[in-house]
């Protein structure tokens, strides 16, 4: 207290029945948004639908929103000491409760756990997290003078973190493909790693895909899988319908795909931001449903199965044997493992996301580019300057599409199988959340993103059901925090006096 | 069959009853556009709660055994619409006050973290599965025939088409009459001169949620009479749907929202009824895009100017 109050703010004294009378309202509101979907659930009866209670979940939502709101209460009023007291306290009996099972063994821990509030321990868990939040803020506020920065303050804050990142990009990039390069070999990259680590990338790849649309050009596009679908599609159905192979068939799934980009954009572009937002997603779900309809094309609901495996460049089959031809394996004179598929398709959709991300940054020194970017900044403005907005636009959008459909094409050919089902809206918004979360227009950004979207839940396969929940909430929390998105910096691409001189000032 | 004018009054009744749901949901859309300017994606989801605390409250008040139809309705209809307008006024509070003066795409974005927020809240505690009601209100009165093909209207399209009808000129009163409709009007026009004279600018959004909610709610109720059958993903297509009227109609107009969901609900039911039952989604898509293309103010919408 004495250093805040040393430097002069100013503490007004606590009114306690305000204080009350707050918290109150509060918990009366999460009464009110929690009686009904909370308090009750439906339950599926032979022949309907039957009713259980769950007041008591109420009751503890009702009272840790009031403790809650009157923590930030005594936090905006420049208290923290109470809250520095209480909150550890509660994280620390939340914890026992939680681990009651390995503490006291399991007959006891089984009778403690009877008191835990909610049955889900990772509701529980997410509690814990807020009093751990709580009570690292309170300590913050008991030793510095104000305990939560302005918008703009915690603005330049991030803004430094994200130049210190892109700086650090120019070493962690190279330092992170060294390690996507070694994984393979690594003794513990088993099946199950190899698949995470396929998965991510093909989500780095969409997600870079999807930044040239999104964060170069400033195209919210929401339905970016509408072409990872046309790339899946063309590619599957030319592979099974005319025995196309893999390397043939992927520049022509990317062609459609880019088509198919341009097609749609072509009457839509003109749009203003959020309408555009909205149509890309309704061709998204259009082509959702003509792909679930059109039963004599893409067979429906049941999708293209038996989709070919890709071979070594044309030259060997990853099977045991080959009847006619030859095997991955007896060409590298290697023992047979089933492993050597999922290797090569690693270093495949490496290379992929890599060609993406080397087209990108190069682009970006183009005309073309800065074109891109430029329209995002200030569409009437570059009108006046002579560039046509919508080719300019017509083409990130077909870029961005192509690349989701050679995207598409390796997704086809890893899982062998593909239908509608795997293309639906949330995807889009899976892709989006990386290239938001990675803030717009940060290569690296996205990288680190599709690790934490997409990798950490793969080892967390319990928390599947909380994950998209989880998924919402930190899009929305990531916006609220930092509207730019999270590692957005926008480092000028061209600078007048090169990158270290700064220009004189004259006063 | 397709050709005789009894399917075609069919169809019609089918289109006014759909059109009416989602009308109603359109005018959440278009008033928070109106307002604040911004796409609200979630609002499909308030749509879904919505149908979810009516049949909830339909569950417990069969359980306390209130039989008498017209009571058990007018409860459903209070309690959903309160509870729901509650969601739509947190909403608006948590994720889209602190956005206000953002960049555009920030709010369109939390608010579809939001969307997806919301339906895996009700997926998680309701489960994934359908939740079936058994009707409640049955019947209906016979109003034409034509070579033994029967065009009945149920009382159940009675209701919804009433209470849409109620519901609009409550509302058109309370936009035109009230004092709160002419600061939401004020506000509309410009929100910092609407300050500056006194009017009570996060007030007035707030309600603009809160009444956006509860026609979403009521839209929401009637979804499950109608179907009889909910689960927590419906407010998705639903809300695109109504988004498409309510741009149909001229984003930011009352009227225009109604009409475009009557115009939206029509050309579905016909689609339905003339063409293929599959492909009626990808009709309502198309009208968007064409009307965005060829009029993208919408039929009653004012022109949009630019200012540098």
């Amino acid at each position: 207290m004495a250093v805040s109050a040393a430097e002069g703010i100013d503490i007004r004294p606590l009114n306690l029945a305000a204080m009350v009378r707050e918290a109150s309202i509060t918990a009366l509101v999460v009464f009110a948004l929690a009686i009904g979907l909370v308090g009750f659930e439906t339950l599926d009866v032979p022949g309907g639908v039957a009713i259980r209670t769950r007041f008591a979940d109420v009751a503890v939502v009702m009272a840790l929103a009031f403790v809650g709101r009157i923590a930030l209460i005594l936090l905006r009023e420049h208290r923290p000491r109470p809250v520095l007291i209480v909150a550890p306290i509660l994280t620390a009996i939340m914890l026992v409760l939680l681990l009651s099972e390995t503490i006291f063994g399991s007959e006891s821990g089984a009778a403690l756990k009877r008191f835990m509030p909610f049955h889900d321990p990772v509701v529980l868990w997410g509690v814990v997290a807020v009093t751990v939040i709580l009570a690292v803020r309170a300590a913050y506020a008991q030793t510095h003078v104000s305990s939560s920065l302005t918008l703009e303050e915690r603005d330049a804050r991030m803004d430094r973190i994200g130049a210190g990142v892109q700086r650090a990009a120019r070493l962690l990039g190279p330092l992170l493909l060294g390690a996507a390069i070694v994984l393979p070999f690594m003794p513990f990259a088993d099946r199950r790693v190899l698949d995470i680590g396929v998965l991510v990338l093909m989500y780095v790849m969409l997600g870079w895909g999807l930044n040239i649309v999104v964060g170069l050009a400033g195209l919210l596009d929401l339905g970016y899988v509408a072409f990872y679908a046309v790339g899946a599609y063309s590619f599957a159905l030319l592979a099974t319908q005319f025995d196309v192979s893999f390397w043939v068939a992927l520049p022509f799934a990317g062609l459609m795909a880019g088509t198919a980009g341009v097609l749609l954009g072509f009457p839509v572009l003109r749009l203003r931001g959020d309408y555009l937002a909205i149509v890309t997603l309704g061709f998204g779900e259009m082509i959702r449903v003509i792909l679930l309809n059109w039963y004599s094309f893409t067979g429906g609901p049941d999708g293209v199965s038996g989709i070919p495996r890709p071979s070594f460049f044309g030259l060997a089959e990853f099977s045991r044997s080959v009847p006619d031809g030859t095997a991955f394996h007896e060409m590298f004179g290697l023992e047979y493992a089933s492993i050597h598929r999922i290797i090569f398709l690693f270093y495949l959709i490496l290379a992929m996301a890599l060609v993406v991300n080397v087209f990108t940054m190069r682009i970006r020194k183009l005309p073309i580019g800065r074109a891109w970017e430029a329209l995002r900044e200030d569409e009437t403005a570059c009108r006046s300057l002579g560039i046509n907005p919508r080719n300019t636009k017509l083409t990130a959008f077909g870029i961005g599409a192509m690349f989701a459909g050679f995207a598409g094409s390796f997704f086809a050919t890893r899982q062998g199988f593909i239908s509608p089902e795997s293309f639906t809206f949330i995807e889009s918004a899976v892709i989006l959340a990386i290239v938001v979360l990675g803030g717009f227009g940060s290569q690296i950004g996205v990288v680190i993103a599709a690790v934490v979207l997409i990798g950490l839940p793969e080892f967390f396969r319990d928390l599947q059901q909380y994950r998209m929940l989880a998924f919402g909430m930190a899009m929305v929390l990531i916006m609220l925090w930092r509207p730019a998105g999270l590692l957005a910096h926008r480092e000028p691409t061209l600078r007048l006096f090169g990158r270290d001189k700064k220009p004189e000032t004259n006063s | 069959m397709q050709n005789s004018f009894a399917y075609f009054l069919d169809q019609l009744i089918n289109g006014l009853t759909l059109g009416s749901i989602y009308g109603l949901i359109a005018i959440g859309y278009t008033m928070v556009y109106g307002i604040i300017g911004m796409i609200n994606f979630a609002h499909g989801e308030i749509f879904m709660i919505g149908a979810f605390v009516s049949i909830i409250t339909f569950l417990l008040l069969g359980m306390a055994g209130v039989t008498w139809v017209p009571l058990a309705l007018i409860i459903v209809l209070v309690v959903a619409m309160t509870l729901t307008a509650i969601y739509g006024w947190t909403l608006e509070r948590v994720a889209y006050r602190p956005l206000r003066r953002s960049p555009r795409l920030a709010a369109l974005i939390t608010a579809i973290g939001m969307s997806i927020f919301l339906q895996n809240y009700v997926q998680l505690l309701q489960s994934a599965r359908n939740k079936p009601m058994q009707p409640v209100v049955s019947g209906g009165v016979q109003v034409f025939e034509q070579q033994g093909y029967v065009v009945s209207l149920s009382f159940m399209q009675m209701i919804i088409i009433v209470l849409t009808v109620l519901l609009m000129i409550i509302f058109t009163t309370v936009i035109v009459r009230t004092t709160l409709g002419r600061a939401q009007r004020a506000c509309e026009q410009d929100r910092d001169m609407a300050a500056l004279i006194g009017v009570n600018v996060d007030r007035t959004i707030s309600l603009t949620f809160v009444m956006g909610a509860a026609l979403a709610s009521v839209a929401g109720l009637m979804f499950l009479l109608y179907y009889g059958v909910i689960d927590f993903y419906i407010g998705f297509l639903a809300g695109i749907k109504a988004f498409t009227a309510a741009v149909l109609g001229g984003i930011g107009s009352l009227p225009g929202a109604m009409l475009g969901g009557i115009l939206i609900g029509l050309i579905e039911a016909f689609w339905s009824g003339y063409f293929t039952v599959e492909y009626k989604d990808v009709a309502a898509f198309s009208i968007l895009v064409l009307v965005l293309i060829f009029r993208p103010t919408g039929l009653l919408g004012k022109p949009d100017i630019e200012k540098v």
